[in-house]
């Protein structure tokens, strides 16, 4: 498969099962809402060390939010509930109930609870106030800023991680603009965050490594400065391939992110410097979930 | 199917328990069966088709009309369906309510919504003493559920609120909110003396000042406080002017409460 003198190559990429919550933080203005959202959604780039997997959905319109504020939406990812409700409470603790005039909720509201505010609460030490709204409770917490209102849980779903495609250029400049074309188009899909830096990681790995400590290390077949090293699976004239990792609410949110990206990235073109598209194949050894990426852009 | 409506053939001489005619027990019921229903009236037990005729077949929708104001307890237990009164009801309307709707077009008695569960109870006109209280010597008043009332109050709304909320858009009388476990309660009138009198806990939101603060309330100043206009917002698609109120109530004065109990409740006031 061709797409604008880009090679769509006949792989798939792995992704694997997750579980995965969303929280909608609200503050005075978007500037707030962003800061609280950006410090939640820090640090969280890959669960095989951060814990958990997050990054900013979207933002929010007032009209839109619980409390009529701007605000934005934070999906978070980890391998299991227990994981992730550890992650959630953490953050919202560090991270939202620190942040000038921010709220935090649920932002999914069927599924297996985990707290949210439901220990946060033992902040306000005694002086702290329930609210029980249409069925939902809030914890009413003092702060020196006035009141920190959060949602006592939020539910979680099962969830798919991993997804993916990687972007094979000429040189590092092109591999990069076309990652930020397709990231450009990716953030515009509901129920999926790109979780890496700008949503681009180009430091993808395998699975496993020649050290026994290590469960993945660097995808040396993908690695330029390689090529006469090691069994590699670039052609000479590529010189940076960058990758772009997904984590989706299902399977089907992922392969609709993933037709947007590859097609922004395919706009840019052979005349461009963008080669190929390929994936992360692991030969089935990661997760069970495998997206032809031939068959996506079909 | 219409509403299974029951029409007073007489005023009443005495009061009648009227908690056995709910869509609860009705359902699957016969209209002769239900004619047979025994209500207690003073001493004695009558049926209830001789007191009312019957009409209607939907049991999930009951109607009271006529002289309605003598019928006690009316949707007692109840927890799912819709009772309308046309005009007024006796005492204990919705007394442990659990769900469903009653609506009632004129005044009611005493004990409103006493020690309510869930569910929604709107009175257009007045209200008797004790809205959403507990029963003398018990302790556990109003506990989920929305009341709302259009006319005004009597006393001691809300002795012993434990949740849920109580919304008056007219005038309270005095000890409005004493002995709150929790809950919320919100006036848009004027209110009577010994507010929140013995408060431990829970919220009482006023649209005007009140003619005396107890001195046993400690004022903690002017706030903007978020969780207001979500509590609103979440009396949307209720008939109450409370869901448009979070402009009026955006600012607050807060006075924590009552000193001499608990002291962890709160009165908004307006500002």
């Amino acid at each position: 498969m061709n797409i604008n003198g880009v090679q769509i190559d006949a792989t798939f990429a792995e992704a694997f099962p997750m579980r995965a919550t969303r929280v909608v933080i609200t503050a005075q203005n978007l500037k707030w809402a962003y800061y609280a959202a950006q410090a939640m959604a820090g640090f969280a780039t890959s669960v095989i060390a951060c814990g958990c997997e997050a990054g900013i959905e979207r933002e929010l319109d007032p009209n839109e939010t619980p409390d009529g504020r701007p605000g934005i939406s934070v999906l978070i990812f980890a391998m299991g509930g227990k994981g992730l409700a550890k992650q959630v409470e953490t953050r919202a603790g560090q991270c939202v109930l620190t942040a000038p005039t921010s709220a935090l909720f649920a932002g999914i509201a069927e599924g297996e609870k985990i707290p949210l505010g439901k220990n946060l609460r033992f902040f306000g030490d005694g002086f702290q106030i329930s609210k029980r709204i249409n069925g939902k409770r809030y914890w009413r917490v003092p702060v020196m800023d006035g009141e920190f209102l959060c949602e006592d849980t939020t539910a979680t779903v099962k969830a798919v991680g991993g997804g993916n495609f990687l972007i094979l250029a000429e040189s590092q400049p092109q591999a990069l603009a076309a990652c930020e074309a397709a990231i450009e188009a990716m953030k515009k899909i509901p129920n999926v965050i790109m979780p890496f830096p700008g949503g681009v990681v180009r430091s993808g790995s395998k699975v496993g490594s020649k050290y026994k400590a290590l469960s993945a290390s660097t995808n040396d077949a993908f690695c330029p400065t390689l090529k006469g090293q090691t069994k590699t699976d670039l052609s000479p004239e590529v010189e940076s391939v960058m990758e772009i990792v997904i984590d989706g609410l299902t399977d089907e949110d992922i392969k609709k992110a993933m037709r947007v990206g590859i097609e922004a990235a395919c706009g840019l073109g052979a005349q461009n410097g963008i080669r190929r598209i390929s994936a992360g194949n692991y030969g089935g050894k990661l997760g069970p979930f495998l997206f032809h990426l031939q068959e996506i852009m079909a | 199917m219409t509403a299974l409506t029951f029409t007073l053939k007489a005023e009443l001489k005495q009061r009648v328990d009227a908690s056995p005619l709910t869509p609860d027990r009705l359902t699957g019921k016969s209209p002769s069966e239900v004619g047979a229903e025994l209500l207690q009236c003073g001493n004695r037990q009558i049926r209830t088709d001789e007191l009312f005729s019957i009409e209607g077949q939907n049991s999930d929708s009951l109607v009271f009309r006529g002289a309605t104001g003598k019928l006690d307890y009316i949707g007692k237990g109840m927890s799912r369906g819709e009772i309308h009164i046309e005009g007024d009801a006796g005492s204990y309307l919705g007394m442990h309510l659990k769900g469903g709707r009653v609506v009632v077009s004129g005044n009611v008695d005493a004990y409103a919504a006493c020690e309510m569960k869930n569910g929604e109870i709107l009175i257009r006109g007045n209200t008797g003493d004790f809205l959403g209280a507990c029963l003398p010597g018990n302790k556990k008043g109003m506990a989920g559920g929305v009341v709302i009332v259009k006319g005004n109050a009597g006393d001691r709304v809300g002795d012993h609120l434990r949740r849920g909320a109580i919304l008056i858009e007219g005038d309270a009388g005095c000890y409005l909110g004493a002995r709150m476990t929790a809950g919320t309660i919100a006036v848009l009138g004027k209110v009577g003396d010994h507010l929140g009198y013995g408060m431990g806990r829970g919220t009482v939101l006023l649209a005007q000042v009140p003619t005396s603060i107890p001195p046993t309330f400690n004022d903690c100043g002017t706030h903007t406080l978020g969780f207001i206009p979500l509590l609103l917002k979440g009396f949307q698609g209720l008939e109450t002017r409370f869901s448009d109120m979070s402009g009026p109530l955006r600012r607050v004065r807060r006075y924590a409460g009552d000193m001499c109990g608990l002291g962890k409740g709160e009165i908004l006031i307006a500002v």
